[in-house]
């Protein structure tokens, strides 16, 4: 039995149009296609700039798509209200950036418990879980009740990916995340990729670490192929 | 699901002069708005017709009523409105002057809006008094202290405090960040990040500092002389902003 993918992009197109450098337009993406399902993790690939992070950052509804579908669970995200997407982020479709964003000087036990917090978990719940990823990412305990702004990038990544894996997403898109990780952690954070695919999650991910895609990834996409030809 | 707040061609006009043109907008219940613009983009007109404080030329500002469902507010009676504005509505001024009453103790500021809403036992006022100035971080032997004898940072939580104590459902704030020092602003934000959450407020926030907004709003408006150009998710329209003016106030935004 073959089931219905999670993700599912087709025709995807996108340019950006610069209106204060005399309104150049720079087309960037055409008839991007690809399918991911449950249990399945799927690798991006191809040059920089060929247009990795623009794909996901349309999937997550970052940026707007100029045409085609992007369907994740039940919802087409090139055609979402904000607020569909909002809840498609809450419940659905998780997301592990490069770069972490917070309001400044809330402790990092809460910044990983957040997500939890707004699906309606009880506090002590929430915290229990955001215990235990950071206790399995190696965030020293001390360190739980400080701001992560203050962190190294190593910590401030490994404070992302326990934010990203702190709730059972259905799809997860992950940005580089074993970069700046050293041995120990970057085994963790695989492991956490691959319980996250045997309770059935679908992933998209970039990965510049090519022995962590060959571990945990099930097929690659390349991006160059919907590289726009130029006129 | 029911808006919280539908908002219908809102266009205002000081004689010659534009304030904002047909406006249009839904609120839902728990979403947290941000309107930004430079000054004089019709922003905080927008936001002064929206609460009822101005009275627009044209539109409609549809809101739904816990008893009687949705509303037209700018065409009910005068009181009816100001009872709406005391028991479903809070507005944060930028200036906690504006929203204070200077002469009454910190405690006082905050019971006095019960009171307003039919409050009456002495005892059961100053606890639930004492248990927001509490939620705003604000000592409890600060409580008899008049709002003049506080940092502004403080002043602007007693603004909050008195205005949420009576459990609105939407929050209208102009700037309410604005002025502060940094490390102040930073716990503000995370004080009504939190609250907006705890209480599932619905809010517009107008403000013209595009990091408050990312931090605080769940979607974007951006005005310009009086019209809305461009509005979305906010980390889209802060990301992969569509219109000119938009591109330009991002790109102007210095980083630290």
């Amino acid at each position: 039995m073959t089931l219905q993918p999670m993700i599912a992009l087709s025709d995807v197109s996108k340019s950006f149009t610069l209106h204060n450098q005399g309104g150049a337009v720079i087309p960037v993406m055409a008839g991007a296609a690809l399918k991911v399902r449950p249990g399945e993790c799927v690798a991006l690939v191809g040059a920089s700039g060929a247009g990795k992070s623009t794909l996901m950052r349309m999937i997550q509804g970052n940026y707007l798509a100029d045409g085609g579908r992007i369907v994740v669970g039940s919802v087409d995200v090139a055609r979402a209200d904000p607020r569909e997407i909002i809840a498609l982020r809450r419940e659905v479709l998780g997301h592990v950036s490069q770069f972490l964003r917070v309001v400044p000087r809330v402790p990092t036990l809460d910044v990983v418990a957040e997500p939890l917090i707004t699906l309606g978990a009880a506090p002590d719940a929430a915290h229990a879980r955001a215990r235990t990823l950071l206790a399995r990412l190696n965030i020293p305990e001390n360190l739980w009740s400080l701001s992560p702004t203050t962190f190294s990038g190593g910590e401030q990544q490994r404070v992302n990916i326990a934010r990203g894996f702190v709730h059972d997403y259905p799809a997860l898109l992950l940005d580089e995340p074993t970069a700046s990780l050293d041995p120990t952690n970057r085994e963790e954070v695989l492991t956490l990729i691959e319980e996250a695919k045997a309770r059935g999650a679908a992933i998209l991910g970039i990965f510049h670490d090519a022995d962590a895609r060959a571990r945990v990834c099930d097929r690659e996409v390349d991006v160059g192929r919907f590289t726009p030809i130029a006129p | 699901m029911t808006p919280l707040l539908d908002v219908r061609n809102i266009t205002k006009s000081y004689g010659a002069r534009l304030g904002c043109k047909d406006v249009n907008f839904t609120l839902w219940p728990g979403e947290v708005m941000g309107v930004v613009g430079e000054s004089g983009s019709g922003k905080s007109t927008l936001l002064g017709c929206l609460a009822g404080q101005l009275a627009p030329d044209a539109g409609e500002v549809i809101f739904d009523t816990r008893a009687e469902g949705p509303r037209d507010t700018l065409l009910m009676a005068e009181a009816e409105r100001r009872m709406l504005a005391r028991t479903d509505w809070a507005f944060v001024h930028q200036n906690a002057r504006d929203g204070l009453r200077m002469g009454v103790s910190a405690g006082g500021n905050v019971g006095e809006r019960l009171m307003a809403v039919g409050a009456r036992n002495y005892g059961d006022i100053r606890t639930r008094a004492a248990d927001w100035l509490d939620r705003v971080d604000i000592a409890a032997d600060r409580m008899d202290d008049r709002p003049g004898t506080f940092s502004g940072g403080m002043q602007q939580r007693l603004q909050i405090a008195r205005n949420l104590v009576t459990g609105p459902r939407l929050v209208f704030m102009d700037e309410p960040t604005g002025g502060l020092d940094v490390s102040v602003q930073a716990r503000l934000l995370d004080l009504m990040r939190g609250l907006v959450r705890q209480m599932g407020l619905s809010a517009v926030i107008v403000t013209h500092d595009l990091a408050v907004v990312r931090l605080l709003a769940d979607r974007l408006m951006v005005m310009k002389d009086g019209h809305v150009v461009e509005s979305g998710l906010t980390d889209q329209v802060l990301d992969d902003p569509q219109h000119g003016y938009t591109q330009l106030l991002v790109s102007s935004v210095l980083q630290v």
